[in-house]
């Protein structure tokens, strides 16, 4: 299945083709503030330079009067001014200037005057546009000086056309660019898609693409690949757990099975209840079995987060060692205590003596040294941050490549299975640290092992 | 639970089973119900059987009995629904939990909510009458008391010291703590369990039996040099303190 990657459906096409909105609108405002400034400005200029013509030809009207005026017209005239000039008397007759008609008396007075070069009007070219400024002088003579403004409108056309060009090709890169974008986009969307239906339909150790550039997309990717890792971990445990607890629940259910069909078979009431009584053993060991997976279950669910509270470990160190001294003595061994108050941790009292006697447990089953029983220390110190539970023994210990491994479910490295257990003593601990937000170390003690669960201090309440 | 449990269930009338009880057993699962009865029948009571919470509530409204056992989870009205029903009409029957929920937080549940004793699914039938007889009995003693006597045994609890047979016994504080727990249900089974739970409150099963070293430390401080051994083992069952 391929995932539908229309680039123009995209959100990525949507956003860009929004962006490219904006884009425009402000453009548009930009250009238009520009274009009509720039007008204004040019305009404003021909107006002024028009009106200073006007107040110095009126001015030489007024001082030397018509004579003196018509000579002045010409002198600039002569002197190549790029301004159009035209004096009519009162009845519209040309006097002077470069200018001859339009018809000057059909012209509005004392205003500003646009109008197109006709054939003989002017020294001028034909067409052009001229903006003037009509003057009524004394005694209705009439003046009018204007410019041709026929170059700075084309200017302002050629503006226009770069503005309309400019807006037309932005828009087109826009469009074309955002489909490009998304459509690349949407290919690294569709990888991921693709990979996730992948790994959907079971291939778990399947993973998200990622570009090496490092983006946001790539950083996504690197998380959902994380979390993939992690899911992939899970998933394997607990495939490695229920293989286990088939296996072994399997074995103990198919001897009890069998043990049971042997006595069916049986005459003799005293066999009889042998086999039933082992049976009866069989099937508590069972259960202790079930309930331990319980727990474990339990404490990783994380549900009794909740009810930790501030506790001194060293009062559930005396009481488990209290516990278990007398055994430790009786079999030959001993079970020391070397911890002083003040161990305070977020706990519950309940699991940690849990984990804890399942520490002290397996030192006295596997801790016995070649001399005798087993020597056990068990201890709790503060160290920076950190309150550390140690359960030490001088048996043969944990060959280092086996220590992670017995941490696991149902792990047992006593291959024989001659000492009771279920392979999970240790894997409650483990669990019951991650719930304390400590972790469990196994180091040598040289000889034997030292089972060190590292906890965080926690300040006591008031 | 250890290899031992393999129970004497059959074992003709224990010293234990002093006087018949009167029981009812408030559980929905047939089977389940009908091998109660018939286990608590066999130890020489009187049950009766109740297949849901409103019936067990009438029930024991009825009648009087000596010892409730009532599972948590019950069609119509739930087990902790029924307890507190019936601690509000001032009935203060003993009461046995049965659950399959076996977490601390649930038992604390279900003695908040007005039962004495909490036991967890699967559970030995050896385990579940000590703690039903336990609950069931007329208690000897006053919990009041200061001192706790039992034939020549003397605990006082204000200074501490026990003697038997006017021999001044030494015991550190744990064993003390058993002793007492012992004695007040002398007469009575006990279980490894019973102990762990009210000597040591430890409500999960260790790996090995921890339990009787202890118990066995206390029988040589207690029994030695007398002619009558006061602390007895029953088989597959668990201790008691002899009572006559």
């Amino acid at each position: 299945m391929r995932a539908d990657g229309n680039p123009l459906k995209s959100s990525t096409f949507r956003l860009s083709a929004l962006y490219l909105l904006f884009f425009l609108l402000s453009t548009i405002a930009l250009l238009g503030y520009i274009y009509f400034n720039t007008v204004g400005l040019l305009q404003r200029q021909n107006e002024e330079t028009i009106g200073a013509e006007v107040a110095g030809l009126v001015d030489q009207y007024g001082t030397q009067g018509l004579e003196g005026l018509i000579a002045a017209i010409n002198r600039r005239i002569e002197a190549k001014s790029p301004m159009l000039f035209m004096l009519a008397d009162a009845q519209g007759a040309y006097l002077a200037g470069n200018l001859h008609t339009p018809s000057i008396n059909a012209l509005p007075d004392n205003q500003w005057i646009d109008f197109a070069i006709r054939l003989g009007d002017a020294d001028g070219t034909v067409g052009h546009q001229v903006r003037g400024f009509n003057m009524q002088l004394p005694q209705d003579y009439q003046l009018i000086v204007g410019q041709d403004v026929e170059d700075l409108n084309q200017f302002l056309i050629v503006i226009r056309k770069a503005f309309y060009w400019g807006l037309a090709l932005a828009l087109a890169m826009g469009l074309g660019g955002g489909y490009l974008i998304s459509r690349n986009f949407l290919r690294r969307i569709d990888a991921i898609t693709d990979s996730s239906r992948e790994i959907m339909h079971g291939n778990l150790s399947g993973r998200m693409p990622t570009s090496g550039s490092g983006d946001e997309l790539d950083r996504l990717a690197q998380s959902l690949n994380e979390m993939l890792g992690q899911i992939e971990k899970l998933v394997q445990g607990m495939r490695e757990v229920s293989s286990n607890v088939a296996h072994d629940l399997r074995t103990p259910l198919t001897r009890l099975r069998a043990r049971i069909e042997a006595a069916l078979r049986q005459e003799n009431p005293n066999e009889y209840k042998t086999t039933m009584e082992q049976t009866l053993a069989d099937s508590d060991a069972l259960l202790s079995t079930f309930n331990a997976v319980l727990s474990i279950t339990q404490l990783e669910s994380g549900e009794q987060r909740s009810n930790l509270q501030v506790l001194d470990a060293h009062e559930i160190l005396e009481d488990v060692v209290d516990l278990y001294a007398p055994l430790a003595e009786e079999n030959h061994g001993a079970l020391v205590l070397n911890s002083t108050p003040g161990l305070f941790v977020r706990g519950k009292r309940e699991i940690m003596a849990q984990a804890l006697t399942n520490l002290v447990d397996n030192a006295m089953k596997y801790g016995e040294s070649k001399s005798g029983g087993a020597r056990i220390e068990v201890s709790g110190i503060k160290q920076g941050q950190d309150i550390i539970i140690t359960v030490s023994d001088n048996g043969p210990g944990i060959p280092d490549s086996d220590k992670p491994r017995v941490l696991q479910r149902f792990v047992r490295l006593d291959e024989s299975r001659s000492k009771p257990g279920n392979g999970l003593g240790l894997s409650l601990v483990a669990s019951v640290a991650n719930l304390l937000n400590g972790k469990i170390i196994l180091k040598s003690n040289l000889p034997g092992l030292r089972a060190e669960l590292h906890l965080p201090y926690a300040a006591p309440d008031g | 639970m250890p290899a031992e449990s393999a129970a004497s269930l059959t074992n003709a009338p224990r010293e234990g089973t002093e006087s018949a009880m009167r029981i009812l057993v408030v559980e929905d699962d047939k089977d389940a119900a009908s091998w109660l009865v018939k286990g608590l029948k066999e130890s020489g009571h009187v049950v009766d059987h109740a297949s849901d919470g409103e019936q067990g509530l009438d029930m024991a409204g009825e009648a009087v009995y000596d010892v409730l056992i009532v599972d948590r989870m019950l069609p119509k009205l739930d087990g902790l629904k029924l307890i507190r029903s019936l601690r509000d009409q001032n009935n203060k029957v003993p009461i046995l939990i049965l659950s399959a929920l076996n977490d601390v937080d649930e038992r604390v549940n279900g003695l908040r909510s007005g039962g004495d004793d909490y036991l967890a699914k699967p559970y030995s039938f050896a385990e579940l009458l000590a703690r039903v007889e336990g609950l069931g009995a007329r208690k000897l003693l006053d919990p009041k008391d200061a001192k706790l006597r039992v034939l020549d045994l003397e605990i006082d609890l204000m200074t501490r010291t026990i003697s038997r047979g006017g021999k001044a016994i030494i015991l550190q504080p744990r064993e003390f703590k058993l002793l007492e727990y012992l004695v007040r249900n002398a007469g009575h089974i006990v279980t490894r369990t019973m102990l762990l739970e009210n000597v040591w409150d430890y409500h999960f099963d260790p790996q090995t039996n921890v339990i009787d070293v202890h118990v066995s430390r206390l029988r040589g401080k207690l029994d030695k040099g007398f002619a009558t051994p006061l602390l007895q083992t029953v088989r597959g069952a668990g201790y008691m303190i002899r009572a006559r």
